[in-house]
């Protein structure tokens, strides 16, 4: 019984993170046609910008409640700044050009993201755990959990509807929509497709670094997050279909669930588990759960 | 047989709008058919369901006494049917004559081979033979990516021709080719099909070359077939004159 | 097809490359000769990446047949006692292209992020498999290839460098040429048109399937035998071969030396293995970095690759010869 509540908890723990990351890419593709390699580098972006602004606050002893908004200030500030850049000096360029050359390219800035990174903040890993200390512990069901991993499940959840609101209510969700249904009747509707596009990689970058941020208190931070990632985000992705935004969120999840079920029940197979899903659901049901086929395949 | 094509209540919509509505027809063999009508009245749609590109959400497709209905095109292909398209689809990193020739290979059923090399004597010199007709002899060993917008068509067509298809459908062969080469090439591809014996379906702006090679004209309107006979009947006809040239 | 000119270079290079690789080592020092037998034996995986890069399709798994081939060989020592380095070679292959035909049937579905991610995926599998049944690959330690035996013998111990690399220039060079014969094949074409109109493939008759799984099975067979050759000549192998990182660097060496090739490979193969020596010494946290901005500037101002600067050369030299000729 304990078993089963620890799974259930470190699952739905997992699928939080594993949605703002999975989130963020889905709404990339959706939005650009561009599945970004690199986006696993922007959530490990947001966890060392996090981190960082987390640190540098704590030394100037202000109220510690006030380290959560550094954190996510760091994850969006890190967001807001690289996603422009990277979508209007690198995506722009190849936004015609073919699929092979887009996924070369975003393996490329993942390649160059992942030594900016070590330059910045250097190899060894960083800890700040005193936002996940500071909250304490509860008791659920017989085990053990801390209430900043409540917390990160609660910004997770409202993130998910607060963007899932926004594109529905908000006029540039509409035009997110829009491009995302016909970039080239948006375009002769006079929306600003270019714009349109920075802002929703900005978002997504935003989201993965949000992830990256959230996560910091409880694991080390160190080069190597951004493949496994960027990874676990397309297993999420393929599971829950391209473009689809309650997909990220099922297949989340789906995937944070069975991960933490392989952890407890079988640890050798751990990660396989998950790559044995995403080939199962590519046999059975290519497009996912509540993604739209649209590569056409004769 | 009988028919060559026959097509029963054919019929394909795209979410809410019938863009092919309940079509039945038969083409003998032999027949040269021009299908005219106003842009987004189903043409391509039916050319694209008869060769398997889009599967029909009603009806049945019967190819030389063979049901075909929504088999692949890949299969449809190997049963003798060719096309052309509207855009042209051709190899747009090699040359002319590598176009041509992997068109020979793949009808030869020699795709797949990865030893022997894909230009042979015989093969190169049936390639240059059936560029001819479309006057890119000249220009077959050039890339494609320096042919002009006209000789792009020429290929896509000689490619379709290639395959020596029994069936032969062409989509708008002569939109963007010069009006000097126009009547040119149409002769010359219409004279070799008909020593053939291939019959053809082409799909038509252009109601001089309707008139003068179709024996018979499929006038579309609305996804439906307005009028179905010889082409100076069909296109005198008052409601084919208004639907498909917009004329009261 | 080509002109005159073109064909005459086209038959030379061939047997200057020949002549040249073959007399390599009698005037290079001896760390040169190692390096240069590492370069051939991955130029032959660079070659794969480099197939599959022109039917527009990249892979970042294909260290997963690298693995392949090198771990059945050094199973096949370890376990099997077998020792004879060209009988090892063939069943290293024949593993990695069963293995290629294998998941081909799943993987040669897909195209563009699919496949690249498929394939990724799938290799990271093979990896944790290679690390985690330590009791049969020997896990992080890997296993550890003893010198085999060429054709019977055992090679002395001054020579076996030089024996190494002639072997693997021997071995090579089937592999060269199969991919030469497969370029000017009509699936070698087919393998272009994919990339270029899969419709149009298809409205042809052909499979766009069959040709992309045909492609597939002979890349892995290529990548199994860079990592059989590899292993001889390092003489340890790691479940590191499969992992992301070590496919990344060969797709990178394919964008390098330019895919729209055969030299490339071999050229893009020789210049990464040197420069990586000098990198990692003098800057291991650019190292990456370095990578990836010179596939961008490659992409977005050379696609060609390194090999554009030499076909830039070759047109500058027949054009020099061409006008000498005129002025008599």
């Amino acid at each position: 019984m304990t078993v089963a509540v620890v799974i259930l908890l470190d699952g739905v723990l997992y699928a939080a993170v594993l949605f703002l990351v999975a989130a963020g890419l889905t709404l990339v593709y959706g939005v650009m046609r561009i599945l970004n390699i690199a986006h696993g580098s922007l959530y490990a972006l947001g966890a060392y910008a996090g981190t960082s602004l987390v640190l540098v606050y704590l030394k100037t002893g202000g109220p510690a409640p006030l380290m959560y908004l550094a954190l996510l200030a760091g994850a969006v500030v890190a967001g807001a700044i690289a996603g422009p850049l990277v979508e209007r000096l690198l995506l722009r360029p190849i936004y015609g050009r073919e699929e092979v050359v887009q996924l070369l390219v975003t393996y490329s800035l993942f390649l160059i993201l992942e030594d900016v990174m070590k330059l910045l903040w250097g190899v060894d890993p960083y800890y700040v755990a005193k936002p996940y200390a500071f909250l304490g512990t509860v008791t659920i069901a017989g085990v053990r959990y801390a209430w900043y991993q409540l917390l990160l499940i609660a910004v997770a959840l409202a993130t998910g509807v607060l963007v899932s609101l926004a594109i529905r209510g908000t006029r540039l969700g509409r035009m997110i929509v829009a491009v995302t249904a016909d970039r080239e009747i948006s375009a002769t509707l006079g929306i600003n497709v270019g714009r349109v596009y920075t802002l929703a990689f900005t978002a997504g970058a935003i989201l993965a670094g949000l992830g990256g941020a959230l996560v910091a208190p409880l694991i080390s931070v160190a080069p190597g997050m951004s493949v496994e990632a960027i990874v676990l985000a397309f297993a999420v992705v393929v599971i829950g279909g391209l473009g689809s935004l309650e997909g990220a969120a099922l297949g989340a999840l789906i995937v944070g669930i069975t991960r933490a079920a392989a952890v407890q029940l079988f640890p050798e197979i751990e990660l396989a588990t998950v790559y044995l899903i995403m080939v199962a659901v590519l046999l059975f049901r290519p497009r996912g759960l509540f993604g739209e086929w649209e590569t056409r395949r004769i | 047989m009988a028919t060559v094509l026959e097509t029963h209540g054919l019929t394909k919509s795209f979410g809410g709008v019938l863009a092919v509505d309940d079509v039945s027809v038969a083409i003998a063999p032999g027949e040269i058919v021009g299908i005219v009508g106003a842009n987004g009245a189903g043409k391509t749609t039916f050319v694209n369901l008869v060769t398997g590109y889009l599967k029909p959400d009603r009806g049945r497709i019967i190819y030389l006494g063979r049901d075909i209905t929504a088999h692949p095109p890949r299969e449809v292909t190997g049963l003798g049917v060719a096309r052309s398209f509207q855009i042209p689809q051709i190899y747009a990193s090699l040359t002319v004559l590598e176009n041509v020739l992997i068109a020979l290979a793949a009808r030869e059923g020699q795709s797949l081979r990865a030893w022997a090399p894909l230009s042979t004597r015989v093969r190169e010199a049936e390639g240059l033979i059936l560029l001819e007709p479309f006057g890119l002899t000249e220009h077959a060993a050039r890339p494609v990516s320096e042919l002009p917008q006209g000789g792009l068509k020429l290929l896509d067509i000689a490619l379709a021709s290639a395959l020596m298809p029994r069936l032969l459908l062409l989509d708008e062969p002569t939109s963007g080719v010069s009006s000097a080469e126009k009547f040119g090439v149409m002769d010359t591809l219409v004279s070799i099909l008909q020593a053939r014996g291939v019959t053809v379906i082409f799909v038509e702006h252009d109601m001089d070359v309707v008139t003068n090679y179709a024996g018979r004209v499929l006038a579309f309107s609305e996804g439906k077939i307005l009028a179905d006979g010889a082409p100076g009947v069909v296109l005198a006809d008052p409601a084919v004159r208004k639907a498909v040239l917009g004329w009261a | 097809m080509g002109d005159p000119e073109n064909m005459r270079g086209g038959k030379a290079l061939p047997l200057v490359a020949a002549a040249v690789f073959g007399a390599a080592p009698l005037v290079l020092p001896g760390w040169v000769t190692f390096l240069l037998t590492l370069a051939v034996a991955k130029s032959v995986m660079v070659l794969a990446i480099a197939l599959l890069l022109r039917g527009g399709l990249v892979s970042f798994g294909h260290g997963m047949f690298f693995a392949a081939g090198a771990y059945t060989v050094g199973m096949a020592m370890k376990w099997g006692g077998m020792r004879e380095a060209v009988v090892l070679t063939f069943l290293g292959v024949l593993a990695a292209a069963a293995a290629a035909a294998l998941l081909g049937l799943l993987i040669a579905r897909y195209r563009g992020i699919f496949f690249a991610m498929l394939n990724m995926a799938i290799s990271m599998v093979v990896y944790a498999v290679l690390l985690k049944l330590y009791w049969v690959t020997g896990g992080t330690d890997g296993i550890g290839i003893r010198t085999p035996t060429i054709l019977g013998v055992i090679p002395e111990r001054e020579s076996l460098r030089l024996v190494m690399y002639y072997f693997t220039l021997v071995m090579t060079l089937p592999a060269f040429y199969a991919v030469h014969r497969f370029w000017t094949s009509p699936l070698g074409f087919a393998l272009r048109a994919v990339r270029d109109n899969e419709v149009r493939v298809e409205y042809m008759g052909t499979s766009v399937a069959r040709v992309i799984y045909a492609a597939y099975v002979l890349s892995g067979a290529l990548g199994g035998l860079a990592g059989i050759l590899t292993g001889f000549s390092v003489g340890h192998i790691v479940p590191d071969l499969a992992y992301w990182t070590t496919s990344g660097e060969f797709v990178f060496v394919a964008v390098l030396g330019g895919p729209a090739s055969i030299p490339g490979p071999l050229v893009g193969s020789i210049a990464f293995e040197f420069l990586k020596s000098y990198a990692y010494k003098y800057a291991a946290f650019t190292w990456q970095m370095t990578l990836g901005v010179t596939m961008l500037a490659i992409i977005l101002f050379m696609p060609g690759g390194l090999w554009t600067i030499y076909e830039g050369l070759a047109r500058q030299g027949r054009q020099w010869r061409l006008s000498w000729k005129r002025t008599g």
